[in-house]
């Protein structure tokens, strides 16, 4: 099927990419393991979505797909809960910089 | 006493001259205009009136110069700290009765109050300040007849203990927000807003209002 070879060609992207952040240090550990396992789950998914069938009736919804649409959305969310958070650490950040200079050209 | 006032100016280039030649005049010798990254000519402007200029290299909000100017008064061992608009919208006539209270060891802050005189806002800010009057009041406890006023004195030890996180419009709700928190003791003065077109123009929005609210919401749930 053309959708699985897609997924998994991008998955396989992702993948590459994560690991290779990780080479050169922007990506810690746990986030290189994250990431894997998330791309390596979507894979999974695509390959056999059976198994997204048995989780869902263990869960309780019907269809295997509703599940993964369930919980995709709630990682997004929490990831961009995440990225406000360290946004606005930016900002203020970026605040005691810009202030930092302003006082010390004055000195 | 040394007294410092402290002026946040964000492309106040027209105006910000004729206000710190004012102060000046009558004898508040530290004038701090802190230039918030303005595109026009406010940094020299100001310098050149005779204020002690800062300048902020990116703009980073109104909450934010405030607090670069009150971190400088600080260091330069200011008493007294008096937070004055730059638009021209503040009577320096005013100073006086907003600074003595604190001088007199009678309060740590004073909170200019365009409400407690006779008032002459237009009628949909008036409405939209009310509501930031009955807002503040659930959100703080704080109970003040004009939340949004620039106009504020501190005493060296309450500017210590405020800390403006805020870059923004909100940190006039978040200093009302740390003086109910930290218990510092204030007093609202009556005070007199001339409304011109330009300071009109320059002023906050109604729009605005609402998105501030939301931010201070937030904030309040986050924390």
């Amino acid at each position: 099927m053309l959708l699985q070879v897609i997924v998994i060609i991008f998955a396989l992207f992702a993948l590459s990419r994560a690991v290779l952040r990780f080479k050169d240090k922007r990506l810690s550990i746990g986030e290189m393991i994250f990431w894997g396992l998330l791309w390596i789950g979507a894979m999974v998914v695509v390959l056999v979505p059976q198994i997204t069938v048995f989780i869902a009736k263990e869960v309780g919804t019907t269809r295997g797909a509703d599940l993964v649409v369930y919980l995709s959305i709630i990682l997004i969310f929490y990831l961009m809960f995440k990225l406000y958070v360290r946004i606005d650490s930016l900002r203020s950040d970026i605040t005691t910089v810009v202030r930092e200079m302003a006082l010390r050209k004055k000195k | 006493m040394k007294t410092y006032i402290v002026i946040a100016a964000f492309n106040e280039g027209k105006k910000i001259g004729s206000v710190v030649k004012e102060l000046l005049k009558v004898g508040y010798s530290n004038v701090v205009v802190v230039d918030d990254g303005s595109s026009d000519n406010t940094y020299s402007v100001a310098s050149k009136a005779g204020a002690v200029a800062l300048q902020h290299i990116v703009n980073r909000g109104q909450g934010a110069a405030l607090q670069t100017g009150i971190d400088y008064a600080l260091e330069q061992g200011a008493d007294l700290i008096v937070t004055f608009d730059a638009d021209g919208q503040h009577c320096v006539s005013d100073i006086p009765a907003m600074i003595k209270p604190v001088a007199s060891g009678e309060v740590d802050v004073t909170l200019g109050s365009r409400f407690l005189g006779k008032s002459n806002a237009p009628f949909l800010k008036k409405l939209v300040l009310k509501g930031g009057i009955i807002f503040t009041r659930l959100l703080s406890g704080i109970k003040l007849t004009d939340v949004h006023n620039g106009f504020r004195v501190f005493s060296r030890k309450a500017a210590q203990k405020i800390r403006i996180n805020q870059d923004r419009m909100e940190h006039a709700s978040e200093i009302l927000d740390e003086i109910a928190r930290k218990k510092i003791k204030y007093k609202e003065i009556p005070v007199t807003i001339k409304y011109s077109e330009y300071s009109k123009a320059k002023g906050q929005s109604v729009f605005n209002s609402i998105r501030i609210a939301l931010k201070m919401i937030y904030s309040k749930v986050v924390r």
